[in-house]
């Protein structure tokens, strides 16, 4: 698990181009999107869907659940562990 | 034609910045995209957005930057009004998206597929609801452009334009040439 939380802050800053983001400045736990932590937008939103599609195979179906799927690192991660 | 004074003037080309015709910085040993990241550290610029830009509103984003540098500008009105002109349009950007067609379409290239999301981009960083228009035209016209600006200034509140060409071409070579221009 550890090691999918790392590989997606990588893919994370790399698809989004956060270039003023290393993999150890984001916390398991931050908030992806809102005023704190990473400030992500509706782009952003669109370019993990993506992310989850390619680098794993998984499609978000039910819009709904985007929201607490994509909450923090923490969030995709356990989603991605329960859609292996 | 008498109302409009230039009192800035910006180019980025090439590996060059020049304001008002003196260099202020050059590097010639980086690409486009880079260069213009290069540019951007060297300005002390904290915008996360920026990296996300394509190339042609990171031009444009860094041109009004330097152009703004010092001058009392009032935001969160309509005074200021962005008009630019180019000849490829978003053409770089519409390759780059065509491409990832063939994978899966990037949303984030999508959404500059069109030349004026630069001015979107800089009304948003610096609050301008002015008056915007972007000219594609077959190369620059001075003239044309500051005529448009004049009749801005009289028949609408702009007091300030941000005017001039800013083009990536199909290669993604890049020339801005940018001025501000006020009511007199």
């Amino acid at each position: 698990m550890s090691e999918l939380k790392e590989a997606l802050k990588e893919q994370i800053i790399q698809q989004l181009n956060l270039e003023d983001f290393e993999p150890g400045d984001i916390k398991d736990n931050d908030l992806l999107f809102g005023n704190e932590g990473l400030a992500l937008d509706s782009i952003d939103a669109l370019e993990i869907i993506v992310l989850l599609e390619k680098e794993y195979g998984i499609k978000i179906s039910d819009p709904k659940q985007g929201k607490e799927i994509m909450t923090s690192i923490q969030t995709l991660a356990d989603f991605i562990e329960s859609n292996k | 034609m008498n109302s409009v004074a230039i009192v800035k003037e910006v180019i980025i080309s090439n590996g060059i910045v020049l304001i008002n015709n003196q260099e202020f910085f050059s590097d010639d040993s980086v690409e486009e995209d880079s260069f213009l990241k290069l540019l951007y550290k060297k300005l002390e610029l904290k915008y996360s957005k920026f990296y996300k830009m394509d190339v042609l509103s990171k031009l444009g984003f860094l041109s009004v930057e330097l152009l703004l540098n010092g001058e009392r500008i009032k935001t969160e009105s309509g005074e200021t009004a962005i008009v630019f002109a180019n000849r490829s349009s978003s053409l770089y950007t519409d390759i780059e998206y065509q491409k990832s067609i063939d994978e899966i379409p990037s949303p984030s290239v999508f959404v500059y597929t069109l030349p004026n999301i630069v001015i979107g981009e800089i009304c948003i960083r610096h609050k301008f609801y002015g008056e915007n228009m972007f000219f594609v035209q077959e190369k620059y016209d001075k003239k044309f452009l500051i005529n448009y600006v004049s009749t801005l200034f009289r028949t609408t509140e702009t007091k300030n334009a941000i005017v001039g060409w800013l083009e990536v071409d199909v290669d993604g070579n890049y020339n801005a040439e940018i001025m501000l221009c006020k009511k007199i």
